[in-house]
């Protein structure tokens, strides 16, 4: 291979990765997920302090928590959901633009916790899809960061997105290019050259 | 609690509490109510005809320093008793809960809306038959 030239070429033979672009934007994705405010409980200090410095969530891309659903990638739900919240919670998902994730924080979200009767919601999948669980009353930070660090390998992997188009969960619509239209097939022979 | 209790007939509600009022019970501590679902055979004077609902309320008179506690009985065939809005406009939220918890309806009321629940949710979570744990998510739609 012959050096290229030309001014800001120099060095093009050894300085840059070749890859899909599924890939780069599977890199780019998982890099800079952005949460949503969503702390609705106790679970929400815990939340608070991954974004604090001790624990610092923008080792990962993640400490901008973004007040409006519009510039949000993933939705921590973080504490017990009630009743009245659920319409609330819903409409924040619909607002937030695909792609978009959720992270069931805690045992009131996941399940409802020890908050089993009538005010409260038994388990946030219920209203949203849920991509990861956290366990814990409240998580400690520590267990916020292995749920956001599993859902950084889902998305690394695709696996969501793959799921996605199986089930056409997320907002009602599927990823991907269900809307596209199809590859054309066009055959050349060699007598219509 | 030391508080002197008074059953009070429902259709006579209101007015008892209204003189009461005048009296000098200015103030409507609470108004609350109980579902006696299972306890049809409780202890209760003899001119008082167990129901199953009761309506509780608590006036208090600060310068004579007594309170009383009023009991009225409210079957569950026909679940209303007068509204204390016209004596004690204070009583209008605590009214709203017992309707939203209880199912009492109170006449007479210039709003008798849920408070707690949400506007369109089936059943009144307080009453003794209504189901424990794992309530059914009555959740619809996202508001549009």
């Amino acid at each position: 291979m012959s050096p290229p030239t030309g001014k800001g070429l120099e060095g093009l033979n050894h300085n840059f990765l070749t890859g899909t672009v599924e890939d780069v934007v599977k890199w780019a994705r998982r890099n800079s997920v952005w949460p949503a405010t969503f702390g609705l409980a106790c679970c929400a200090i815990e939340m608070m302090a991954t974004g604090a410095a001790h624990y610092d969530l923008s080792r990962f891309g993640m400490e901008v928590f973004r007040a409006s659903p519009r510039q949000a990638d993933l939705m921590i739900v973080a504490g017990r959901v009630s009743q009245k919240m659920a319409p609330v919670l819903r409409q924040v998902y619909d607002q937030m633009m695909e792609p978009k994730w959720v992270i069931s924080m805690g045992v009131c979200a996941s399940s409802g916790g020890m908050f089993n009767n009538y005010a409260i919601v038994q388990g946030v999948d219920q209203i949203v899809p849920v991509d990861v669980y956290a366990p814990g009353c409240p998580p400690n930070p520590q267990t916020l960061i292995h749920a956001i660090l599993t859902l950084h390998e889902l998305i690394r992997t695709g696996e969501i997105t793959k799921r996605r188009a199986g089930t056409g969960a997320g907002a009602g619509f599927e990823l991907g290019h269900s809307h596209a239209p199809e590859p054309s097939h066009v055959t050349i022979s060699a007598g219509s050259r | 609690m030391g508080a002197e209790i008074r059953h009070v007939a429902r259709e006579e509600w209101a007015a008892t509490v209204r003189a009461l009022r005048d009296e000098g019970y200015l103030m409507l501590t609470d108004l609350t109510a109980v579902d006696y679902l299972s306890h049809g055979n409780r202890v209760l004077p003899d001119d008082v005809v167990p129901e199953r609902f009761e309506v509780v309320a608590g006036v208090l008179d600060l310068n004579e320093r007594r309170r009383l506690r009023l009991r009225a009985q409210v079957p569950a065939a026909e679940p209303r008793i007068e509204s204390l809005f016209a004596v004690h406009p204070g009583a209008e939220a605590l009214e709203r809960e017992v309707f939203d918890m209880f199912g009492i309806t109170f006449d007479g009321h210039p709003d008798l809306t849920r408070i707690l629940m949400p506007e369109d949710w089936e059943g009144y979570p307080l009453r003794k038959d209504y189901a424990i744990g794992r309530i059914p998510v009555q959740f619809k739609a996202a508001p549009r």
